[in-house]
């Protein structure tokens, strides 16, 4: 059995859990297996319905009085006892935050080695597992292997399509209560501080206009915010422009910045570094706006117009507040 | 400004960094209308050097050339806007680099620079930061400064753009495949963006220029170098101060470190670390670079000194509590065997010019150098010192370039010797001589790659028979007598008393043959060629402008067969000037003979019975005649010899298949046993032999910014047969003088007491205490210096305005910070030593 | 307070990463090296919460003789002392890497650290585990992809982005925490300091770790093909203004 870890807002299951259950589902079909969820939290057994159109065929609800908050180490010893309970030999979490730790956590209970960022997994003849996963935030490819009793998964973000299973099924929905010790509370979730930010989180937001260093100044990026609230989006940010101080890291898209997958990214003064790209690789599609033509960001985008920025957006801007 | 890429150019320029962008926009102010510019990276830093620089430019160095150039170019920059005038100060951590400061003002004034010492107390007021406690004083040159090599770029090529009415194509982000080369001429340029042809093809891609030369199966030597360099800020301090640079540029010179105040940065670099070599192949792409390809990140250990260093001069910025190590790389640099750029033609690819190894401080008047040399064959700037054919033939594989950039290095800010020797990739070329010589102890100096003895050890009995002679010309001062000997000047008294053997002279020996070659050489030389067989014929050889490119001797050894002999420097630069001029078509060929024939000069009073006593021919002076050439046979070896000397004697330079000459020494010097003949150096051959007979030599006296009426040189008249540079030549004549090369003896070598000193060439003339200057605008300076042992004095060669160019008159030469009495001997060419030339006459 | 920061040494590198022949690592002729943006976020917390609340900042990596260059880096950021797990050039696995590092740990100081700050992950591998497995190992509990974090009192408060503000722990020492870029601010060092640094011993110590059977382990590597497909090129300044409208507008509907 391989069971996925399902992150969810009420019900709703996150984005980058379904892409996980995507990677999971391609495992289970390969290996002739049963696919089934673990999911924690409020009205996660409404989960049911949408995970069965992904070929899930049992979800896991974790119950416990202690769990209204999230805490790691008791949700990584819920899934331990559930899988133990369950046999599961596979068990996979999305590319995410909670997703990470709480599986790392398994692979220490478990004794169990993980593979972070994949992007697709095959059976060997021997059982053991042959997977491509990402390095350098996608700007390598690693082929390696994945042996071992239990065997720890998680998928790189944006790369496994999100596909209705081609039989959908009707899972059952039960209740799993773990015995958890209290000292697995340890690290919880204390509080929620909600940001005084306004605006679309970058990796949520449609439209992400971007800025690197040919803006020029923090001043400048006046006319990017303008584009973006025109177009219903935010503004994001490369390594360079963030370094420069104008603008916050909480901006900055790349590899060690938030990785973004709006309808578009439009890119202003930016070179297209490496490190930048394989945070908007997630993007639909790419519009660059470069004084260099021959800017690596031009040979990655859909579109391109070779101009100076600060000449080009005030003018799409004219246009588009004349349109609205 | 066309973005297209074209079928054809007239001239390609490969790269455009600073010196490309030199290179297109004075090429088009020359008259180029249809030029390709192109680079592999893209605009406005493709990644080269040119984007890395520290950007300051200090216009005082030793060389006459160096200094001139960078005159000239901060000209440039200025009329770009794109220079700030922050000057320059070199400190002194020692007494020894004071002295050489004190010579930094004596080239500075030689050249025509300001300069001047400055005190500790001045330095602080300067240079409030600087640590003074470790600084003895300190040099300051006003007219430094620092500039925006990117921005200059943009403007040159705007420039170019609107010179060739848009006949400038710029393509960034081209990559060169190849070169095509076709009946030994450049034909096109293979890029990945199509290929273009073009007849005229310049290699200005500073350190990759070796890659691309190769393409043509051409070398130019040069190899890349680390030159570390760090930036730290924000500097506090420099916060109340507007713009890049408000104080001067520090070289602290004892360490081998600048610093340069940049907006709120103190740039830091240094050469004081271990020479760090790269392959050029592995240096990265402009997509696998970090940075740049030329800015690899800093080798940390090689730095620790330099770290400990500059926080000893500079410690109160460089400690701010806000400060930190912002930007640090290993810079890449090009470094060739001799430091100096590599510029010309390369003379096995018609067409193709390098344009390379040049540093920003030069850039912008080596294009205009290289241009001029381009479009009309010669630039306003004498360039020999940088002519990429210097090293022809024999300086260009890896491991030579190697060995001399790892030695170079560390004489960068070092205090040079003028004649400093190599010791790396020696020896190299040597003669059939040499073993010999070796065993005589001979001290060998390098030219041109040979190894020739400055003097023999062997020799030093002389000392005591001639310590009479000697008397007041030894040279108590340890400068002055480095890389010299007294022995010089006994070998040369021996001469003039008995005989002496003089060899291998390192001579480039070029044979023209064919109907046309009487034609052809009469074409390039100014004196008379079509002679009687058998004669000799020294010659200026000229540009357009009439300055001299060379001079040399030519024999005819035959209706349709000469000889041109040249002095080792110049043969890989003579060889391209005499190459390139042979018309298409015509019937000469040329052969170098340089590596073939050896050559032993036997001078003095008892050379012809020396010689005669192994001689098979009549070589008495009606049978062997002065300034004639005739084959000898000395004992067993098949000779040729010519009846002429560079030391005012009698005698002959004997030339011999390179595998007999070592028979050929053993012969003479048996022969000239019972007359004590000895073995004597270039140091007479070369300095005192040469300067008591006022012989002028090319790269000192004679260079394209002088004519050979100043030089003395008018003897041939005009002759009537055109030759290159007739007009100017004739014009020259006619006009009058603004300088005539004089023959200066030192009054008084120490008139404030103490040490005695000698002066070793390179100093300014001064009358009233002000270095003199003729109407042209050039600086009256030493071009050769050495002593005249058999005059009793030493003696120095300048060029005077002809207020000064009288016999008799008294003028002063600065060295080291005092000034000494000299007197003008000769005006003209007249020889100090037996000026009827009875000696080589009879 | 006891503070160590761990980092990892790798190769730094630009627009085009290329491989050595055998696919096993990338050919770093004429790179550098460096770390993670997250790991000099971490030396520089380590260095600061010492400033602040006194004690020690420890810089460990477990890597090669050279990776001494990556601890005097965290040296010269005022980082008290440097060790130096030294393996050959093999890269080792995620697990191997943890129990190195946790032995390695419990070697060093007989007290122990209070706090433990590693990357979020580390910028080649990206494994996202390492710290979690030491943690696990030493006993200690550990919050992963902090963005801001204060001491007090002997209680970390760490807190964790997330859609619309951020998730705050308090978790007692000693503690593990992965950082990301963006907690603080490194500092450039002085050069004063780089050159002490230089100076510095830089404690040597053979790694041990456990083997075990299966695993993960790395096959080989390989570069992506990248999408060179031309940009369509709407034109050259403000003129290409109604293209991007028209695009905005009909391919990506956003106007």
């Amino acid at each position: 059995m391989i069971l996925a870890l399902v992150e969810h807002d009420k019900g709703t299951p996150e984005e980058l859990s379904l892409e996980a259950l995507a990677m999971a589902r391609e495992l289970a079909t390969a290996e002739g297996d049963s696919l089934e969820a673990v999911a924690f939290g409020d009205e996660a057994d409404a989960l049911g319905d949408e995970l069965g159109e992904y070929g899930v065929e049992a979800v896991h609800c974790v119950a416990h009085h202690h769990l209204e908050r999230y805490a790691p180490d008791a949700w990584a010893e819920s899934v331990v006892q559930l899988a133990s309970e369950r046999e599961a030999k596979t068990i996979t979490a999305p590319g995410t935050d909670r997703g990470r730790e709480v599986l790392a956590r398994v692979g220490t209970s478990l004794d169990a080695p993980m593979a972070t960022n994949c992007l697709a997994v095959d059976i060997a003849d021997d059982g053991a597992y042959e997977l491509r996963r990402n390095r350098w935030g996608g700007s390598l490819i690693e082929h390696a292997r994945l042996d071992g009793e239990h065997k720890l998964l998680t998928a790189a973000e944006h790369e496994f399509p999100i596909e209705p299973a081609a039989s959908p099924t009707e899972p059952s929905v039960s209740t799993f209560e773990p015995d958890v010790d209290d000292d697995l509370f340890a690290v919880q979730v204390d509080r929620v501080e909600t940001g005084d930010e306004e605006g679309i989180p970058l990796g949520e937001a449609r439209v992400v206009v971007g800025g690197g260093r040919g803006v020029g100044s923090a001043e400048d990026y006046d006319q990017l915010e303008e584009l973006a609230e025109l177009l219903g989006g935010t503004v994001g940010a490369s390594r360079a422009a963030v370094n420069e101080g104008w603008r916050p890291h909480d901006d900055q898209v790349g590899q060690t910045g938030a990785k973004i997958s709006p309808d578009i990214y439009i890119a202003c003064g930016i070179s297209g570094a490496v490190q930048h790209m394989v945070g908007c690789k997630g993007a639909d599609t790419l519009l660059a706006i470069n004084t260099d033509s021959e800017a690596a960001i031009v040979q990655k985008a859909d579109w391109a117009v070779i101009g100076d920025l600060h000449e080009v957006v005030p003018e799409l801007n004219e246009v588009l507040r004349d349109a609205a | 400004m066309s973005d297209a890429f074209p079928s054809s150019a007239d001239t390609v320029v490969i790269g455009a960094g600073i010196v490309g962008n030199s290179l297109a926009y004075h090429l088009a102010d020359q008259g180029r209308e249809d030029i390709l510019l192109l680079d592999k990276g893209p605009l406005p830093d493709p990644g080269g050097s040119t984007g890395h620089a520290s950007n300051f430019l200090m216009p005082v160095e030793h060389s006459k050339e160096i200094t001139h150039l960078t005159r000239r170019s901060i000209e440039q920059y200025e009329d770009m806007d794109t220079f700030t005038n922050s000057g320059g100060l070199e400190v002194a951590r020692t007494e020894e680099r004071m002295a050489e400061l004190e010579r930094r003002v004596q080239s500075a004034a030689a050249w025509g620079e300001p300069g001047r010492l400055l005190s500790v107390e001045e330095i602080e007021e300067m240079v409030p930061y600087l640590n003074t406690d470790i600084i003895k004083g300190g040099f300051y040159s006003p007219g430094a400064g620092t500039c925006d090599p990117l921005r200059a770029g943009e403007v040159m090529r705007a420039r170019a753009d609107e010179y060739t009415d848009g006949g400038l194509t710029v393509s960034p982000n081209t990559t060169v495949l190849d070169l095509h080369v076709e009946d030994g001429a450049i034909s096109a340029v293979e890029t990945d963006r199509g290929t273009v042809k073009a007849d005229e093809v310049a290699i200005a891609c500073g350190l990759w220029s070796p890659k691309i030369a190769a393409m043509a199966g051409v070398e130019i030597p040069l190899t890349p170098a680390v030159h570390q360099m760090v930036s730290v800020g924000p500097i506090s301090f420099f916060e109340d101060y507007e713009g890049e640079i408000s104080f001067p540029v520090v070289r602290d010179m004892d360490t081998q470190m600048y610093e340069r105040q940049h907006g709120n940065d103190l740039e830091v670099g240094s050469y004081q670390h271990r020479p760090i070599l790269w392959d050029v192949d592995e240096i990265p792409s402009i997509d696998e670079a970090p940075l740049s390809p030329t800015q690899p990140p800093l080798t940390d250990d090689a730095f620790e000194q330099s770290m400990h260093d500059a926080l000893e001069i500079v410690p109160e910025l460089l400690d701010d509590p806000e400060a930190g190590v912002r930007h640090e790389i290993d810079g890449l640099l090009s470094v060739t065997p001799d430091g100096a750029p590599l510029l010309g033609p390369l003379q096995d690819v018609d067409g193709l010019w390098s344009c390379a190894a040049v540093w920003i401080k030069e850039a912008p008047a080596v294009g205009e150098a290289v241009a001029q040399w381009m479009t009309r064959g010669w630039s306003d700037i004498d360039l020999h010192g940088s002519d990429i054919n210097r090293f022809y033939e024999y300086g260009n594989s890896r491991q030579f370039v190697k060995n001399r950039a790892h030695e170079g290095f560390q004489k960068i800010y070092g205090i040079v010797h003028p004649h400093e020797q190599w010791q790396s990739s020696r020896p190299l070329r040597t003669s059939p001589f040499y073993d010999r010589q070796d065993d005589l102890e001979a001290r060998f100096f390098e030219a041109a790659g040979w190894e020739r003895p400055q003097w023999y050890e062997s020799n030093e009995d002389l000392l005591e028979r001639y310590a009479e002679e000697l008397e007041g010309l030894e040279r108590p001062n340890e400068w002055d007598s480095r890389w010299w000997s007294p022995i010089i000047l006994a070998e040369h008294l021996h001469m003039r008393d008995e005989v002496a053997m003089v060899g291998d002279m390192g001579f480039g020996i070029f044979d023209f043959v064919g109907e046309d070659a009487c034609e052809f050489l009469e074409g390039m030389a100014v004196g008379r060629i079509d002679v009687d067989v058998g004669k000799t014929v020294y010659t200026p050889i000229l540009a357009e402008n009439g300055g001299f490119v060379s001079d040399l001797t030519i024999a005819r050894l035959g209706p349709d067969h000469f000889r041109l002999i040249t002095g080792g420097a110049a043969a890989g630069s003579d060889r391209a000037w005499f190459g390139s001029h042979i018309p298409e078509n015509a019937d000469v060929t040329m052969i170098d003979n340089s590596e073939s024939l050896c050559t032993l000069g036997v001078w003095g009073p008892s050379a012809r019975e020396v010689i005669q006593s192994v001689a098979e021919e009549d070589v008495s002076h009606e049978a062997f005649p002065p300034y004639t050439a005739q084959e000898v046979t000395i004992g067993e070896v098949d000779a040729w010899a010519m009846r002429l000397s560079y030391v005012g004697e009698r005698g002959w330079e004997l030339y011999a298949p390179m595998g007999q000459g070592r028979r050929l020494w053993e012969l003479v010097e048996e022969a000239g046993e019972d007359h004590d003949v000895r073995p004597v150096g270039m140091g007479v051959y070369g300095t005192t032999g040469r300067l008591e007979k006022g012989y002028r030599l090319h790269g000192h006296e004679l260079e394209l910014e002088y004519d050979p009426s100043e030089a003395g040189l008018s003897f041939h008249g005009i002759k009537e047969a055109d030759f290159v540079g007739k007009e100017a030549y004739a014009e020259a004549l006619e006009t009058e003088d603004a300088a005539t090369l004089c023959t200066l003896s030192v009054a008084d070598h120490a008139p404030e007491g103490g040490e005695p000193r000698f002066m070793l060439g390179g100093e300014p003339i001064l009358d009233d205490g002000e270095v003199i200057v003729d109407e042209e605008g050039r600086e009256s300076y030493v071009t050769s210096a050495g002593t005249g042992p058999t005059v009793g004095k030493h003696l120095l060669m300048a060029y005077l305005p002809p207020e000064y160019a009288e016999e008799g008159r008294e003028l002063a030469v600065e060295y080291m910070g005092q000034q000494y009495p000299v007197t003008v001997e000769i005006a003209g060419s007249e020889p100090l030593f037996d000026p009827e030339n009875d000696r080589i006459r009879s | 307070m006891k503070v160590l920061a761990c980092i990892k040494r790798v190769p730094d590198t630009g627009a085009k990463i290329v491989l050595t022949e055998d696919e096993q690592r990338i050919d770093t002729s004429g790179l550098g090296f460096t770390m993670s943006p997250h790991e000099e976020c971490a030396i520089e917390e380590a260095v600061a919460q010492v400033e602040t609340h006194g004690g020690s900042a420890h810089v460990l990596t477990l890597g090669p003789p050279e990776a001494d260059e990556q601890l005097r880096t965290g040296l010269a950021m005022q980082a008290d002392e440097a060790t130096l797990l030294e393996t050959d050039e093999e890269e080792w696995s995620p697990r191997a890497t943890a129990d190195a590092l946790a032995d390695g740990i419990d070697r060093l100081d007989d007290e122990g650290f209070d706090l433990l700050l590693f990357g979020n992950e580390s910028a080649d591998a990206a494994n996202y585990q390492v710290a979690v497995r030491v943690a696990s190992e030493l006993g200690y509990p550990c919050v992963t992809g902090i963005k801001d974090l204060e001491v007090e009192d002997g209680t970390a408060i760490a807190k964790r982005e997330i859609s619309g503000g951020e998730e705050v722990y308090e978790v007692d020492l000693p503690a593990v925490v992965t950082v990301k870029e963006g907690l603080n601010e490194p500092r450039y060092a002085s050069m004063r300091a780089k050159m002490q640094a230089r100076r510095q011993e830089i404690e040597s110590v053979e790694p041990r770790a456990e083997t075990r059977a299966g695993g993960l382990e790395k096959v080989r590597l390989e570069a992506p093909e990248t999408d060179d497909s031309p940009a369509e090129i709407l034109g050259e300044g403000s003129e290409a203004v109604p293209e991007i409208v028209e695009i905005l507008a009909e391919e990506v509907e956003v106007v």
